[in-house]
């Protein structure tokens, strides 16, 4: 959609100049209808799940938002900002107010709130539910109004509707998938766009507004050190290349002190936002855009002789102290163990450290570096139009293609690391996409309309068309010529390649910078190639939208809470295991009873069953999962005293050998070992492998035939087909029969997925020796000091 | 040695040249960088007393620093805007707008820091 923008100077007929205005309004009228499809597609083609299944919430961290929201809906603001949770990592409690990032619930509450007040009767499930597809709306509309800024309209609105339907941010943002994604990605996009229209007019009313987005961000996603570290670097990336402007320091400066002041208010983050490493970078550039400005203004105000003098008097003095407060710096820094960086971030500057130091963050699946599969799953014929969206953000270059550029490349760099992180790439391959075809379709089109018959000869249209600087020998002929365009721009001469764009010094940019008058003669190709051109283009977006339609439908809208399978005549069976044991826990045990399981279920299982447990998904203290993981690799009467000593009263274990659910506690039980081996040493890995391998048939070593983990999964197990086949691992299990003797089963679901075991109470009579002289007995034999005691013996 | 003595008369001569440049500047501009300079000085003041008593409540610190630096640096986006030889790179805005600007930019961060302050 090729629509005039800049004053032209045409024929000055008052007819054209209305039918031009009108055209203009027409334009205006078909993008505003064409943005509010593409918010209605964004919503819908993520209620799959909703249709498919019900209206539920998914997977694991969004029902302890879930649950927050519902204590801020009964409670109001001041109880959740304060909110001590006593009933999670018992007996250590969590400090909610202060360790959970409160813009979603707090968005959600508002929406809550507001719609109830209107009288529509909405529960805070359906509102949670629903609040990621809205905005996925907002979000495609901020990257339009983003777009927009960097190469105009048309652009825009490609750029928003490839990210209405991109897959990788439908997999977090599915209706039901409550999580922080759902909210940050529009406020990364809307505060990227807030920058960028600072940039470009220099205002400081678009400047507040940029820091007050930046603060929404912060409220909603940790992942807002990404947005303080961008900018920085675009920042330095303009000095550096001589893009300095006075609107640079307009965008920037503000930026930083209202956003640093904005980002300690929230508590999650408080002092950090000054005293972390990640926020370093804003600081050294505030000061270096600073000086920068200084001798800006000192050149315009003196003479070249004069600035030389000073230049050479600031350069001699300055070194001196510059040296020695990065010294000072530097030895703050180095102090502390991880250079003040947190172990998130240094994962993904060091993409090895999680698997050496932090076994937590390398265990879980998302922390994984994606496949190449994955990608073309994730973002699909984006992933070949973004670098002919980088080749067209470099003619002309602009401070806004610089930045979009630089996101595009930081971006792919940490999708690389992480697979979480592909969401962060999905806006930023989606701006360049949109560029991109747009683009392609500016110039196939205009092709086409220069070579259709009855239209080549009129020059009032022929010049309207053409997007110039100044011209001298235009004339509305149709040349069927020109390899290249040879863009020249003042700013092409002043660009020096600066080490921290890698990619431009990928590319090999030709630039031959005349000095007289500047001319552009552009690319017209043969009717019938551009005809085909834009068949195979249409074509192009047809396969892409086909295959998000059908990730959306069959791969990212499982709840995972909800599983299905199709039997062989068709039928669809369900596999509800997990509320049903959830809904037996609320129904069938006290309130006060404690709860152990895998960190997995946690936030499930307060949420649902509100029963308080020992260690939930937010996995803050290592220690405590190290002792969980400990208990379920001791052998039984271990297990008990470690549970017993923690108040547990039932223990909640996964198991999918039965109907084939890969997911489940013994095929994670090799992270318990390894985490609970991390803390207490006398759970050493090589005594659960056999061949470096984790196996529970007949060649699995005895203590893994006599951990916790076996027994509770395994307890009856003979009973469904008498020989104990195991469907997960394709095994018969090595022990077959066995008892239980400090725990009881209570309940196992329909399929054996969830098996809920009660701790037997301790004996009131010991048979045999009593307990006193066995006790001292075994004092006096452990008085020699062995290297790895177990400390509940 | 002369080298030296003709660093100096150098010295001298360039803060000639900047005190003449400077007072070449019209008022208003002059009484932006006066504000400007007495936000930094506060800031430095603070800085100076924290060193001192020691940087409890941080909170305060933290929000008495940033609100000198903050108003400073929003005084110098306001003297950019308003200064007529930006003309041809900044987009026309009225000085009134641009003043109107700084107010709100202003508010936004003294509410801020009213919330911080503790």
């Amino acid at each position: 959609m090729a629509s005039p923008e800049s004053a032209v100077n045409g024929p000055t007929m008052t007819a054209g100049a209305a039918s031009k205005s009108l055209r203009n309004a027409f334009g205006g009228v078909i993008a505003f209808i064409i943005l509010v499809l593409i918010g209605v597609l964004a919503f819908s083609i993520r209620l799959f799940s909703v249709i498919k299944y019900e209206s539920v919430i998914h997977e694991f961290d969004p029902y302890f938002n879930y649950r927050v929201t519902q204590f801020l809906s009964k409670n109001g603001i001041y109880d959740f900002w304060n909110w001590f949770d006593d009933r999670t990592w018992y007996p250590l409690g969590r400090v909610i107010g202060g360790t959970v990032y409160p813009g979603l619930t707090l968005t959600a509450g508002t929406i809550w709130k507001v719609v109830n007040s209107l009288n529509i009767p909405l529960s805070v499930e359906t509102v949670c539910v629903f609040t990621a597809p809205i905005f996925s709306a907002f979000a495609s509309w901020a990257a339009y109004l983003l777009t927009k800024e960097v190469k105009g309209p048309g652009a825009g609105l490609t750029a928003a509707a490839l990210l209405a339907m991109v897959p990788s941010y439908i997999s977090r943002s599915v209706a039901g998938s409550y999580d922080n994604e759902a909210v940050a990605i529009f406020a990364l996009v809307f505060t990227f766009y807030l920058y960028i229209k600072t940039l470009n007019t220099g205002s400081l009313f678009y400047a507040t507004l940029n820091a007050l987005a930046y603060f929404y961000m912060v409220c909603s996603w940790g992942g807002y050190t990404f947005i303080i570290n961008l900018i920085p670097m675009h920042v330095l990336l303009c000095i550096v290349t001589g893009r300095y402007s006075s609107r640079l320091y307009i965008a920037y400066a503000p930026l930083v002190v209202l956003g640093t002041l904005l980002a300690s208010l929230v508590p999650v983050v408080g002092f950090n936002a000054v005293l972390t490493s990640e926020h370093f970078a804003s600081f050294l550039v505030f000061i270096i855009i600073h000086v920068v400005a200084l001798a800006y203004y000192i050149k315009g105000i003196l003479s070249p002789k004069m600035f030389k003098v000073a230049v050479t008097l600031v350069v001699s003095a300055g070194l001196a102290v510059c040296c020695a407060v990065i010294a000072i710096l530097i030895a703050v820094v180095a102090s502390s163990p991880t250079k003040g960086w947190s172990g998130r971030s240094l994962t993904l500057l060091d993409p090895t450290y999680a698997s050496k130091y932090i076994p937590i963050i390398a265990s879980v699946s998302e922390h994984q570096p994606p496949t190449w599969p994955s990608y073309f799953m994730d973002i699909n014929v984006l992933a070949f139009l973004v670098p002919a969206g980088i080749i067209a953000c470099f003619m002309p270059l602009t401070d806004s293609s610089s930045f979009v550029i630089l996101y595009i490349v930081t971006s792919v760099y940490f999708s690389g690391v992480m697979v979480r992180l592909m969401l962060v790439l999905a806006p930023a391959a989606c701006i360049l996409s949109g560029i991109a075809l747009s683009e392609a379709f500016n110039v196939l089109t205009r092709s086409i309309k220069f070579q259709l018959p009855g239209i080549a000869g009129n020059p009032s249209i022929a010049v309207r068309m053409w997007c110039i600087m100044s011209t001298s020998k235009e004339n509305g002929s149709s040349t069927v010529v020109a390899p290249n365009d040879i863009p020249k721009t003042e700013e092409a001469a002043k660009e020096k390649p600066a080490k921290k764009n890698r990619k431009k010094e990928k590319e090999n940019v030709e630039k031959k910078p005349t000095p007289s008058k500047t001319e552009k003669r552009l690319l017209v190709l043969p009717l019938e190639a551009s005809v085909i051109a834009v068949l195979l283009l249409v074509l192009l977006g047809a396969f892409y939208v086909v295959h998000c339609v059908w990730a959306a439908a069959e791969a990212y809208s499982a709840p995972s809470i909800v599983l299905t399978s199709h039997s062989n005549d068709g039928g669809l069976h369900v596999f509800d295991d997990f509320r049903e044991a959830y809904s037996w826990l609320s129904h069938n045990t006290d309130v006060d009873d404690k709860v152990a399981s895998w960190w997995d279920y946690g936030y499930q299982t307060t949420a649902m069953a509100n029963r308080t447990v020992l260690v939930d998904n937010n996995t803050w203290n290592n220690t405590h999962i190290a002792t969980v993981g400990t208990a379920m690799s001791s052998p039984e009467k271990q297990a008990w005293e470690i549970f017993h000593s923690l108040d547990v009263k039932y223990v909640l274990v996964v198991f999918g050998g039965v109907v084939g659910y890969p997911s489940d506690d013994i095929n994670k039980f090799l992270w318990m070992v390894r985490i609970g081996g991390g803390v207490f040493p006398h759970i050493k890995e090589p005594d659960y492998l056999r061949d470096g391998q984790y196996r529970i048939d007949a060649q699995a070593t005895p203590t893994m035939l006599n951990c916790l983990m076996y027994k509770l999964s395994y307890f009856r197990f003979v009973e469904t087909d008498g020989k104990g086949f195991d469907r997960v691992r394709r095994t018969e299990i090595g022990k077959k029969h066995f008892k239980l003797t400090h725990f009881e089963e209570v309940f196992t679901t329909h399929h054996w997925m969830v098996r809920i075991y009660k701790l037997k109470p301790q004996r009131n009579r010991i048979r045999g020796k009593t307990k006193k002289s066995k006790s001292s007995r075994s004092v006096s034999s452990k008085r020699d000091v062995r290297g790895k005691r177990n400390p509940w013996h | 040695m002369g080298r030296s003595s003709s660093t100096v008369k150098e010295t001298q001569a360039l803060f000639q040249s900047l005190r003449s440049a400077y007072a070449a500047t019209p008022n208003n501009l002059k009484i932006i960088d006066l504000y400007v300079g007495f936000a930094v000085l506060t800031a430095v003041i603070q800085v100076v007393y924290m060193a001192v008593v020691g940087s409890f409540p941080f909170n305060s610190f933290l929000s008495g620093v940033l609100s000198c630096i903050g108003t400073a640096v929003l005084a110098v986006c306001l003297r950019i805007q308003v200064n007529k030889d930006n003309k041809n790179k900044l987009q026309d805005v009225a000085p009134e707008r641009a003043f109107a600007d700084f107010i709100l930019c202003n508010l936004v961060l003294h509410l801020v820091i009213m919330n911080f302050l503790g």
